[in-house]
């Protein structure tokens, strides 16, 4: 332990200990704007600089650790001088539109400002003009260049964590910012959409595309039937953007407030998790069967960040990935089709809304192989969790004062199999209790595949198959999936069957997820999820009854004719950028 | 009011020209990669700053250009306005009255043709052309990228052996370098912005000195791969050892009875004892390479030979031999080459000069060799004549220093126009023209020309041409390496065109250069080498560096190497330079400002772990 003093408290704390958490060990805060711990702790907005004695300049408190007998001072006046100058310079070359910008009321720089009392600012505003405050605003990922103070975190968490290095440092000097690496506009990059570098971001210089108006037209044509779907990691989320304590936010509260909103139907995309099971399972069982994952094992395709990443970073492997189409996908096709004649609408009046923790579902749903000639498009607009958060403060709505109401039947049914989708490894778990099942005609027990759970952002099992072993991985995180892909390809590691998230911890820490800013939030969400599979009445996808009548009433059987056209997907049916370097 | 006064420079005045001094330090420091239309920006501002006022062109037309380029770096310029920037600087050039006009145009002429591409890059797209890096000035500016901040630190923590296993993550010549590097890491060294740069060849000599014998690291696996190297120079031993580390089997052949090239018979020992650079041999063999000395390539074994016994061929065999005058006499008996005397030197067999006198002609690093030899091995005078003047000598300033201290003069501004024999053929005098300084050339030092006075006779007994160096490349014509200009041609991964097997590098391929860019070659040599053979083994750095200490130490005179008294060490070829202190060496590396880890260094870039 080193012993030090700050503020004239006596504080001990554990070597290697900043002095910004040492601190906070004593009930001191510091405020900072750049840090983000073990992400980027690279001291540039000089916002949590400290006096400590016997050194002739102001330190960062975010990144130097304690030494004994340090003697440390946060609020000093020329702690505090620095500190606010810092923060008023950082507001002269920012945006301040507050109401306008979505992050108002969840902005570091807001909070920092208003807690150090800036009501005027003393410097001149100057903010990026012309091409330098350009976006293309149809991209589902926008970036403010007039809101960006240039923190770094976007790169870093681009670089260090989903290995994709879409955005660089560029120009130099005082015109020095943050841009597409390698002077690429947006929709020329191989950006995986995973919206991390949202989450990321300490203020709004990165937002997801807001889509919420085209909700409002479909909500206000009387012609259309509005369906919304819930995706599984939204109920870990959603009441962080309103407010509410995990108990109050149940998926349950969200059906209600959105059926307040206005939506005719409220479903769950547990159900269509559910399917996705069936479908993935079955194809993964024959193709290991055939002998064909021999080589190189089959991918999950639920997560559209990964797609994106397998398909613009190693092509080659593409034929690789299950055909299956996502869980939102596969709700869309069942929505208009089965569902349609059901209620007996015609599905083009029928607007498919889904609420997604993810940022490239906006891109998923808008792709070219995902549409049917008789009934458009599967998915009509994708929600982010922030969007649809937005959405129901528009309306004026108090969710917390609201009952909690079950979804809508059949669509809204689901398993405790379908709800871990929402975690990494769920979707290989989910897909093992149901193989099992379709192997040896009995039920596992449910927590027997329990090993693919966990933090590690790349781990492996393997599993017995009525005496077959079954080799699997899970990964999450795009920088562990290009270690796990860069370890198949060299013949390193062998697995049957593999699930990868883009983003880390699964969908449930997802780029279009709430933001608490500083907070990696996907662990403690997905233990969410499997709470609530563990107290499931049903804890396996095939056993979801709206699922058996789908296939009976419609569907026939997983891979059926009428399942192979509706339920999957052409990977090769479309492109992106591939990565830099990358030849097709 | 008195008729005339005394000038005292004002209280601002000195406080300015402190800052101009400041500015000039910072200058020279400029991070690499900058924006040359940003940097040409804040050029034309300082120029337009000091104009009087009184002439057109300077006082709005700098002002105008200064707003052009601004626009180009605020995206609204078109290409329309790069042709008026550069009518604009033209007419200034031609037209402004004195030289804060018309020099100031003609920097940004200079500058807007020179980066032309990253002015219209900045037009087209908004974007900078040119390379966003902003490493640690020391280690970007090493050739070989030795991580200096690392070994300056564990200096500083006494921790002397670890910082000679930091260096040879890189270099494997730490001892010859410590001693004769001609250390472009200071040249940048950011803390010239504060003071002056840290001396940190003279710290990396503390480190050696001081760290007793360091193992090398463990070898890999071997490969069973065969590695010839041509020439056991600084360029050959150092592809010789890390090739050697990655498991693959070395053999090295030197056409001389000795290993070290250049090291060995090029630099005296005054400079580099023979034990420092023994050291540095002695590890890189411990590695397992093997060594064929007295053995010609070409002569005693073909190329071909090498080539179809060998998975691959290093070729780093130097710059062996030298350049001629081409005057009259100059093959008379008391006429030596540089190369000559230095290679005697290096082979025990040092001649007799004691009571010559000696004529040294040319006035780079070498020329400085031989005068300094020549004066220790007992001549009564040695002259150093040189056709431009002390200033445009390419020898390092302290080189030169050193030899003034030592006793030999200068005769500049004489070109050397024939030698004079007595009866029996042996040299007698050096007849020179003199020369007067001229007009800058396109290389940007003035040329010497005809002084238009008589000839000038040094009586003299031994002259010395320094004048260069040359690459035997004619064996390796003949078995079709290419070549340019007397050179072997690579490209920048050492490969040699058309010849899958052969690599190539060191002086060999540069022509004459320093230490640590042969060191760079070889390193980058069994790099691609391994690539070539199938593998990608990985050096390491396998060092823990110490944490940095929070502020920066405050302004501090810079620790300068002493050098023994010249009368007492032109008597022996022991060291001229003592090493420093323990409590030198102390203040030196405090100095140090941690550039891998302040600024840019814990954004990105600060530490390359292995290569």
């Amino acid at each position: 332990m080193v012993n030090l003093t700050i503020n004239g408290i006596a504080v001990s704390a554990p070597e290697g200990t900043t002095i910004k958490d040492a601190a906070q060990m004593a009930g001191i805060y510091v405020p900072s704007l750049c840090y983000f711990k073990d992400l980027n702790e690279i001291g540039a907005c000089r916002v949590c600089v400290v006096e400590v004695e016997g050194e002739s300049r102001l330190v960062p408190s975010c990144n130097t650790p304690v030494q004994e007998g340090m003697v440390v001072r946060t609020n000093s006046p020329r702690v505090r001088e620095a500190r606010r100058t810092n923060v008023e310079l950082i507001l002269s070359q920012h945006d301040c539109h507050c109401p306008t910008c979505v992050r108002s009321g969840n902005c570091s720089l807001q909070t920092i400002a208003n807690d150090l009392g800036i009501v005027e600012n003393p410097y001149e505003t100057e903010l990026p003009k012309g091409v330098f405050a350009q976006w293309n605003k149809d991209f589902p990922l926008i970036r403010d260049s007039k809101k960006c103070i240039k923190c770094m975190r976007c790169v870093q968490v681009c670089d260090k964590i989903q290995s994709l290095n879409i955005w660089d440092v560029t120009g130099t000097g005082g015109r020095t910012t943050v841009d597409v690496s390698l002077n690429r506009l947006i929709n020329e990059a191989d950006c995986s959409l995973c919206g991390q570098c949202i989450t990321h971001c300490p203020v709004g210089a990165l937002r997801e595309r807001d889509d919420t108006d085209r909700v409002r037209e479909a909500l206000a044509d009387p012609d259309v039937v509005t369906v919304v779907q819930i995706a599984p990691a939204v109920r870990t989320a959603w009441g962080e953007g309103l407010g509410l304590t995990h108990e109050q936010a149940t998926v349950e509260r969200l059906a209600a407030s959105l059926r307040r909103v206005g939506f005719d139907y409220v479903f769950d995309t547990v159900f269509s998790a559910d399917l996705t099971i069936m479908e993935e399972g079955t194809e993964f069982l024959e193709r290991f069967k055939s002998g064909e994952l021999k080589e190189f094992p089959m991918f999950t395709s639920c997560c559209p960040g990964w797609v994106r990443f397998m398909k613009s970073q190693y092509p080659e492997y593409t034929k690789f990935l299950s055909t299956s189409k996502s869980p939102q996908q596969m709700f869309g096709a069942t929505t208009k089709t089965w569902f349609a004649q059901k209620i007996g609408v015609d599905p083009k009046k029928i607007f498919c809304l889904s609420v997604m923790p993810c940022t490239a579902k906006k891109s998923e749903c808008d792709l070219p192989t995902m549409v049917n000639e008789a009934y458009g498009k599967d998915v009509d607009l994708v929600l982010t969790v922030r969007e649809v958060d937005r959405l129901i403060r528009s309306e004026n709505i108090k969710p917390a004062e609201l009952p909690e109401e079950p979804c809508d039947s059949p669509l809204g049914e689901g398993t405790g199999a379908g709800v871990i989708f929402g975690a990494t490894g769920g979707v290989m778990e989910a897909a093992l209790r149901s193989a099992y099942f379709l192997v040896t005609g009995k039920n596992p027990d449910a927590d027997a595949f329990k090993d693919v759970r966990g933090c590690e952002g790349w781990r492996e099992a393997t599993f017995d198959m009525a005496g077959i072993p079954v080799r699997c991985a899970v990964a999450s995180g795009l920088g562990n999936t290009r270690r796990l892909m860069e370890a198949l390809k060299a013949g390193k590691v062998h697995y049957d069957f593999v699930e990868i998230m883009a983003c880390p911890g699964g969908c449930s820490g997802g780029g279009g997820q709430p933001i608490q800013d500083g907070k990696e939030m996907a662990y403690v969400r997905g233990e969410i999820l499997y709470g609530l599979d563990k107290l499931a009445n049903v804890r396996f996808s095939h056993e979801n009854t709206a699922v058996q009548a789908l296939y009976n009433e419609y569907m026939e059987k997983p891979l059926s004719h009428r399942a192979e056209e509706l339920l999957h997907t052409d990977h090769f049916g479309w492109s992106l950028p591939l990565a830099p370097g990358k030849k097709a | 009011m008195s008729r005339l006064n005394i000038d005292m420079p004002s209280q601002a005045q000195n406080v300015m020209d402190g800052l101009y001094r400041d500015l000039e330090r910072r200058l020279q420091v400029s991070p690499v990669g900058i924006c040359q239309v940003d940097m040409a920006s804040a050029f034309i501002k300082l120029c337009h700053a000091q104009t009087c006022g009184k002439c057109v062109p300077c006082r709005i037309g700098l002002g105008q250009l200064s707003k052009m380029v601004e626009s180009v770096l605020d995206g609204t310029a078109t290409m329309e306005t790069l042709t008026l920037i550069e009518k604009t600087a033209r007419v200034i050039a031609d037209s402004a009255d004195c030289a804060i006009g018309f020099e100031a145009a003609q920097m940004v002429l200079r500058g807007i043709k020179a980066f032309r591409a990253d002015y219209e890059s900045h037009v087209k797209t908004g974007h900078c052309a040119c390379g966003m890096d902003q490493p640690v000035p020391c280690v970007a500016a090493c050739p070989a990228h030795v991580d200096v901040p690392a070994y300056v630190a564990l200096i500083q923590e006494g921790r002397n052996a670890d910082a000679v296993r930091v260096i040879r993550k890189d270099n494997p010549f730490p001892s010859a370098c410590a001693y004769v590097c001609e250390h472009p890491c200071e040249h940048h060294c950011r803390r010239n912005m504060v003071d002056d740069s840290i001396n940190i060849c003279g710290l990396k000599r503390y480190a050696v000195d001081h760290a007793g014998t360091v193992p090398a690291p463990a070898k890999a696996e071997p490969t069973g791969k065969k590695i010839a190297v041509i020439g056991a120079g600084p360029s050959g031993l150092t592809a010789a050892y890390f090739l050697s580390l990655m498991g693959h089997k070395v053999v090295v052949y030197e056409q001389r009875p000795k290993l070290g090239g250049m090291l060995r018979y090029g630099i005296p020992r005054y400079r580099l004892p023979a034990a420092q650079l023994d050291s540095d041999i002695e590890n890189i063999l411990s590695t397992g390479v093997e060594v064929h000395t007295g053995v010609s390539v070409g002569k005693d074994i073909s190329m071909e030979e090498l080539e179809f016994s060998y998975d691959a061929v290093y070729v780093a065999i130097g710059a062996h031999t030298d350049k001629k005058l081409g005057i009259p006499g100059e093959d008379a008996e008391g006429v030596l080459s540089a190369v000559q005397l230095l290679r005697d030197m290096g082979e025990d067999r040092a001649p007799i000069f004691d009571g010559k006198r000696v004529c040294v002609i040319g006035g780079g690093n070498v020329a400085m060799d031989v005068v300094r030899t020549s004066i220790r091995l007992g001549a009564s005078s040695v002259k150093c004549m040189y056709r431009r003047r002390i200033d445009d000598m390419t020898a390092l300033p302290e080189e030169i220093e050193e030899a003034m201290a030592e006793g030999c003069d200068f005769e500049v501004l004489q070109s050397p126009v024939k030698i004079e024999t007595n009866e029996k053929g042996e040299v007698c005098a050096l007849w020179t023209r003199p020369q007067q300084i001229s007009l800058v050339g396109k290389d940007g030092r003035p040329r010497p020309v005809d002084a238009g006075v008589a000839d000038v006779r040094t009586p003299c007994d031994i002259v010395i041409v320094a004048i260069g160096q040359k690459i035997v490349v004619e064996p390796f014509e003949a078995v079709g390496l290419p070549s340019n200009r007397g050179v072997l041609v690579a490209d920048s991964a050492g490969r040699v065109t058309g010849k899958a097997k052969i690599f190539a590098g060191g002086d060999a391929v540069t022509g004459p250069a320093t230490v640590i860019r042969a060191i760079a070659g070889g390193k980058v040599a069994a790099a691609n080498i391994d690539e070539f053979l199938g593998y990608n083994h990985e050096i390491k750095l396998d060092v823990q560096v110490p944490p940095v200490h929070l502020s920066a130490s405050p302004a501090c005179g810079r620790v300068n190497l002493k050098a023994r008294p010249s009368d007492e060490r032109v008597k022996d070829f022991g060291p001229v330079l003592d090493g420093m202190s323990d409590a030198e060496a102390q203040q030196e590396a405090s100095r140090c400002l941690r550039c891998d880890y302040f600024g840019y260094g814990n954004f990105r870039g600060g530490r390359t772990f292995k290569w």
